[in-house]
């Protein structure tokens, strides 16, 4: 997953058109979320969760505690207490396997300017790094080398035994904020430096097109100074969230095939595909709305402007116009964002969300909150499952002639 | 609740037989029995006799040494509950029926005091000129001031109900047991204090003596001692003799518990008793001894002072009061239990029963009950729990054993006259059911049913109210050790049948001025010696070949057939002196009667409480319940008859009594009838005190049984507003008015299922705005409307989460929730019905949502519906099958289905709970949408 934080340049949209927010229904037959679990261990704004495991998930805020919890059952596994300001970034780094060490580990940086190698499994504090002259804002793992980087002021790269590999300081103007690490494309940002090339070198062994894509989506973006977000993406599309709306670029068309404009009353903080051709997205707005992505036979009298185009720089930033993908253009299919279902329950910004395959839907929020989002119907079915098991255990169970 | 009081079964025996019977029979310990005294009168309620209380209320007594039986007071403790009752007059009965005292002295051939552990006993006696019956547990407390070291006491149960008393035994026997034993122990603690204090003293005053009697000896050496120094030497002498006895005392007192126990270790069921008592103290009052050792520790404040070596017995100083024979907080613990009984049995009989019947059939339910039941009620029942446990003999019980706590009547009812060969007075009795009693024996061998088991019962209602001065002892409990003994001795063989067993219990009423007639004694051992079950088919037989025509007076001789004659003459021997003494005694006490122990009673008392070896009783006991089980159908039946007859078979006196019952004639059955037509028209007064006071829950159920009532009469869209209390979708209602919101929310909260064992999940007033976690907890919300622009908050927040609440809008008269087109909560909650009382719908609503439990259980528990049955099964054919079973098999409506499977999710989670430990409640919610109801 790739993601940075945008710390300046976060305007107003002053492009953002009025358009009304779509709105649905209290019917939505199509909102499997239908149970929710409501978390509660956090005294500040819960900002961040990772996912451990099938069942685990972490969660972080401004309060400095990290909690483990089950998604299953939302029980309340661990907390790690150490930081004493809030905490700006947290990763898992997961063990290799020709690794002598098991358990998993998670990283994380706080303002008081330290990163703590927690151990996931026994919430034991494994080594805490205090050398940083500035807040780690951002953490990366690259699992491949089995290195990691702290990014604040300067960016370090550290590797399992925590063993500092290189440092730059190059990211002097704090203001700016790509504080970031990632997986692939981000390190060739930053080819100036001989650590960066080795990893961009390392990588390239593995070109995939959302590399390309990342590096143009970000140039654009420093040269127009909208606010992306979060942005993610799957092996066509990639999805941005942009100021209040949501936008669908297509890899092989190289044009947005979808937008939604407002798709929330506030700024999109976070968006994630799903599977099934969904889309969820959190907002500051204290909401998540459940989207789907409809191909619709249209003409080229697409919802989206052009203006916005050429805002967005797709156009220019194709350097490499020789892709055979643009004769795709004639017949495009042109998709569109449906609502399907809002989730509510925050009384607060949303600030992230965590997908479960079959735990459901994790959101943390400003509420100090997070809220486990489950499907009913299978729950239900989960549940008299355990039932019978119980019962069986129990050897209350008879089978009826 | 399952059962109502209000409905209680009223039909007679005859009208239910010709009712065709098609469905098939409920499992037998499903099944409630008529009421017992149904064919009374065909009046569920008790008749009004001349009692001059109001209402049932506790007693307690002591038989001073000073002034003689005096009343001390009464729980509760307000003069308008026993009115004009004349309190010292009923003191004085009670306190004489204590025959078991046997008060602590110097024994034959012992050189110190002895203190006697003696056993508390329990008798029910009735005085119909009073119109009162009452439970009396007798108990002596220990006192150093007082003669003999004793203080006899008594706490009386006093009704005017009869049944109530004798139906009510055990259970009044057990509570009563406790409250005593909670006396006993603050009275042994303070006893042991009072002692040490006491030995300090005496050591004191020996020491001063002792250097008194060393000055003098010093004075004068010459050899030859003062009269002077004598006496001090004397003085001396019973200061060191006063010592060894109190040192004596206080190790007796002190080893109290251990020779409890060991007298216990025979009879483990007793011993579980006790320690659950001690436990139980330990718990309920934490400042109590942890251990028996530091509930003697010495004071070290007290300092001792110069006594005087003989104790002299002096009448005028004050003794002390209970408070301070006992400690003060175990009187206060004791006062509590004691209030906690009258409010137990507060009530009619009738509805004693019937929820006795009910709590027993809630806690088969203990999968299902948490959903709707009051937490009180579970709370109760867990209170119940604990106490039937160790008053039971065994713990190990059939699962049937509920019925046997339903109140299927025990008979106590025998009918019998003795007359007393040496006062001559004719005691006699009413006969009758003679012929009908046979046959319903005979009957009962083959089948038990329990409901030809009531019939007996109402031969003890025909009391005659003839008889101006008379008191019935209508049980003690001593009387088990006296069969014990002569079984013995001499193999008492007493062949009856069961049923005679039974019914030998209560022989009923005299017609002669100062008589006295034990009616039956209750054992707490259920004790049942081997030699009656032997002789049980043959008793039959005899019985049929009684001659008839011996009315009246009773001849022993006759009505025992020839091979048992002496046993049984060997056991009228044991009665008689009894009868006689009481009598003397009662002649003595101005016509008051008195029924002192009979020397057979006494030294049966000593034995049976220390030293008589209870495992036989055991052994015989378990005998009986095997040779019981061949005989009846129905093991719960058995149980019934081990535990609730059994008492009444030991004493002698019964026994003979109940062979009379084989010969009475119906000539007195006209007594009989024209009672019952008194009883019947004296009901109608009656039944308005059917709750008296009510206990504060049932109260609280009529409100808001009422409040609902008028809620579904006043708002046409009640349907779909319970139906989103019932399906889980929390309803807020929303008010100005603070006591208007709260009122609604507590009638509400009758149909708001419970997650668990605690409270229902309902906030009755809110004031800030709600939050997610609140939909979470609370499915009943009472919320302020603040007009202030902190109230649009409020709002605002209601309508963010319109997902998951239903809004009942008090002051517009709105509902805004989903469409309900189910047929459920119509019978329900019908806006046309009648019922008209608060306390009749609220039960009304607790049986249609029982039938409701009952639905989510059967969904709930079927394999087949959530399962596949075979693993290439998809997931629609099970949801389909789902579907057509809460369809068809349970006949649910559109959202009705909602309901139930609510429900069973709710069923689901408290299952798995029971183990797993904490588990949070969920939300669950539809996206359904929601419509705006207007008046």
């Amino acid at each position: 997953m790739l993601r940075w934080l945008i710390g300046g340049g976060r305007e107003p949209q002053g492009l953002a058109e009025k358009s009304p927010l779509q709105t649905i229904g209290e019917e939505q037959t199509q909102n499997p979320y239908t149970e929710l679990l409501v978390l509660k261990a956090h005294h500040d704004i819960v900002r961040f969760l990772v996912q451990l495991d099938d069942y685990r998930f972490a969660s972080a805020g401004d309060d400095g505690v990290v909690v483990v919890w089950n998604a299953q059952t939302g029980e309340k596994l661990l907390e790690l207490n150490g930081h004493t300001q809030k905490i700006t970034a947290i990763i898992t780094f997961p063990s290799l396997e020709s690794c002598e060490e098991k358990n998993q580990l998670i990283l994380t940086a706080s303002a008081d300017r330290t990163v703590i190698v927690w151990d996931s499994d026994t919430g034991r504090q494994v080594q805490r790094i205090s050398c940083f002259q500035s807040t780690v804002k951002c953490l990366t793992v690259l699992q491949r080398l089995d290195v990691w980087l702290s990014g604040g002021n300067d960016l370090c790269v550290w590797n399992r035994k925590l063993d500092l590999l290189c440092k730059t300081s190059y990211l002097s103007d704090t203001d700016l904020s790509f504080v970031t690490g990632s997986h692939i494309g981000e390190l060739i940002i930053w080819d100036a430096l001989d650590w960066t090339m080795q990893a961009y070198e390392r990588n390239f062994w593995d070109p995939s097109p959302q590399l390309d894509t990342q590096q143009e989506i970000k140039l654009c973006q420093k040269s127009n100074d909208i606010s992306i977000h979060h942005f993610t993406c799957d092996e066509e599309n990639v999805f941005a969230a942009v100021g209040r709306g949501l936008y669908v670029y297509n890899l092989q068309m190289k044009r947005v095939i979808a937008c939604q404009k407002t798709a929330h009353d506030s700024n999109v903080l976070h968006i994630a595909k799903l599977p099934n051709r969904q889309l969820i997205s959190c907002s500051e707005d204290g909401s998540v709305r459940i989207w789907e992505l409809r191909e619709k036979q249209q003409l080229a009298a697409e919802p989206v402007p052009t203006g916005f185009f050429n805002m967005w720089g797709f156009g220019r930033v194709n350097k490499q116009t020789s892709q055979p993908v643009k004769k795709q253009q004639e017949n495009a299919t042109s998709c569109s964002l449906e609502l399907i279902g809002d989730l509510i329950g925050h009384s607060s910004s949303v600030e992230m969300f965590l997908y479960f395959e079959d735990h459901g839907l994790v959101t943390c929020s400003a509420d100090h909150l997070i809220i486990l989002w489950k499907n009913g119907e299978r729950e239900s079915g989960l549940r008299s499952l355990r039932l019978f098991q119980k019962l069986e255990e129990n050897g209350d169970l008879y089978l009826a002639v | 609740m399952i059962s109502a009081p209000d409905v209680v079964a009223f039909t007679k025996e005859e009208e239910y037989e010709e009712e065709p019977y098609n469905e098939p029979a409920l499992p037998e310990e499903y099944s409630v029995p008529l009421f017992p005294f149904a064919n009374q009168g065909a009046n569920p309620w008790s008749k009004l006799s001349g009692a001059k209380f109001s209402r049932d209320f506790i007693l307690i007594s002591e038989f001073s040494e000073q002034v003689g039986p005096q009343p001390l007071l009464t729980i509760p403790n307000d003069t308008k509950v026993f009115g004009t009752f004349d309190l010292n007059y009923f003191s004085l009965r009670i306190m004489s029926v204590d025959y078991q005292a046997s008060f602590v002295g110097h024994p034959p051939g012992s050189a110190y005091p002895k203190l006697n552990f003696v056993e508390d006993s329990k008798v029910v006696l009735g005085d119909s000129k009073e119109g009162a019956f009452a439970y009396v547990h007798h108990l002596t407390l220990y006192d150093l001031e007082a003669r003999g070291f004793v203080r006899p006491f008594c706490m009386a149960y006093i009704s005017a109900d009869q049944h109530k008393i004798m139906q009510q035994f055990q259970e009044l026997s057990a509570e009563f047991s406790r409250a005593s034993e909670c006396l006993k122990t603050g009275n042994r603690k303070a006893f042991a204090g009072e002692l040490e204090k006491k030995l300090k003293d005496l050591d004191y005053t020996r020491t001063v003596l002792h250097t008194e009697t060393e000055i003098q000896k010093k004075a004068n050496d010459k050899g030859f001692y003062s009269s002077q120094a004598i006496e001090k030497a004397n003085e001396l002498a019973s200061v060191e003799k006063s010592i060894i006895e109190h040192q004596d005392l206080l190790k007796q007192i002190r080893s109290y518990p251990h020779r409890k126990l060991k007298g216990c270790d025979l009879c483990p069921g007793e011993m579980e008793h006790i320690q659950d008592q001690a436990s139980q103290a330990s718990t309920t009052s934490n400042p109590d001894e942890s251990a028996d050792t530091d509930l003697y520790a010495c004071r070290p404040a007290y300092t001792p002072k110069l006594i005087k070596a003989k104790s002299t017995k002096c009448f005028d100083k004050k003794l002390k009061t209970l408070e301070e024979l006992c400690d003060t907080e175990y009187f206060s613990q004791t006062l509590t239990q004691l209030s906690h009984i009258e409010h137990m049995f507060r009530g009619d009989l009738c509805y004693l029963l019937t929820s006795q019947i009910d709590r027993a059939l809630l806690k088969q339910q203990h999968i299902t009950n948490f959903l709707f039941e009051d937490f009180v009620e579970v709370d109760d029942r867990m209170v119940e729990k604990q106490e039937s446990i160790p008053s039971k003999p065994s713990q190990d019980r059939p699962p049937s054993r509920s019925l046997e706590e339903c109140p299927i009547p025990k008979v106590l009812i025998s009918v019998g006259s003795y007359k007393s060969s040496v006062e001559s007075v004719l005691i006699k009795m009413e006969q009758e059911l003679g012929d009908e009693y046979k046959e319903v024996e005979v009957t009962e061998l083959s089948s038990f049913d329990p409901q030809e088991n009531l019939d007996y019962l109402d031969m003890d209602m025909k009391g005659s109210i003839s008889s101006g001065e008379s008191i019935e002892v209508l049980g003690t409990e001593k009387s088990t050790s006296v069969l014990s003994k002569s079984d013995s001795q001499a193999s008492l063989t007493v062949p009856l049948s069961p049923q005679v067993v039974r019914s030998k219990a209560v022989s009923h009423r005299t017609i002669s001025e100062d008589s006295i007639e034990v009616l039956s004694t209750c054992p707490s051992e259920t004790v049942i010696p081997d030699d009656f079950k032997a002789s049980y088919p043959s008793a039959i037989n005899e019985e049929e070949s009684y001659p008839d025509g011996n009315e009246g007076a009773i001849h022993f001789q006759a009505s025992i057939s020839p091979p048992e004659l002496g046993e049984t003459e060997e056991g009228s021997r044991e009665n008689t002196p009894s009868q006689i003494d009481s009598c003397c005694i009662g002649k003595e006490n101005d016509g008051q009667l008195v029924l002192p122990s009979s020397p057979a009673h006494t030294q049966s008392d000593e034995d049976g409480v220390v030293s008589s070896p209870p495992q036989r009783h055991r052994q015989k006991d378990q005998g009986f319940r095997v040779d019981f089980s061949m005989e009846n159908a129905s093991p719960s039946s058995r149980d019934d008859s081990c535990e609730g007859f059994s008492a009444y078979e030991l004493d002698p006196s019964h026994l003979l009594a109940s062979r009379d019952i084989s010969k009475t004639s119906l000539d007195n059955y006209s007594d009989t009838t024209s009672y019952v037509s008194s009883v019947a028209s004296t009901s109608s007064d009656r039944i308005p005190s059917a709750y008296p006071a009510g206990l504060s829950s049932d109260r609280h159920k009529k409100r808001a049984g009422q409040n609902a009532l008028k809620f579904i009469r006043q708002y046409p869209f009640a349907h779909p507003a319970i139906y989103s209390l019932l399906s889980g979708r929390t309803l807020v209602v929303l008010g100005e008015d603070e006591a208007i919101v709260r009122k609604l929310v507590t009638a509400l909260a009758i149909f708001v299922p419970s997650y668990g064992c605690y409270a229902k999940p309902v906030k009755h007033w809110a004031s800030s705005p709600l939050h997610i976690m609140d939909f979470q907890k609370w499915k009943l919300i009472g919320l302020q409307r603040v007009a202030s622009p902190a109230g649009a908050g409020t709002l605002h927040a209601l309508s963010r989460y319109s997902h998951y609440t239903s809004i009942l809008d008090l002051d517009n008269k709105t509902l805004r929730c989903p469409l309900y087109r189910g047929t459920l909560v119509p019978r329900l909650a019908d806006h046309r019905t009648q019922i008209k009382r608060g306390s009749t719908y609220y039960l009304h609503v607790q049986s249609m949502l029982t039938q409701l439990c009952s639905k989510a259980f059967l969904y709930t528990f079927c394999h087949h519906l959530h399962l596949p049955t075979h693993d290439k099964e998809t997931e629609e054919l099970l949801a389909s099958r789902q579907a057509s079973f809460l369809k068809l098999t349970l006949g649910l409506v559109n959202e009705d289905v909602r309901v139930v499977q609510y429900l069973a999710e709710l069923l689901k989670l408290h299952y798995m709970q029971e183990s797993a430990g904490t588990s949070h409640p969920m939300l669950r919610f539809d996206y359904v949408p929601s419509f705006l109801y207007k008046i």
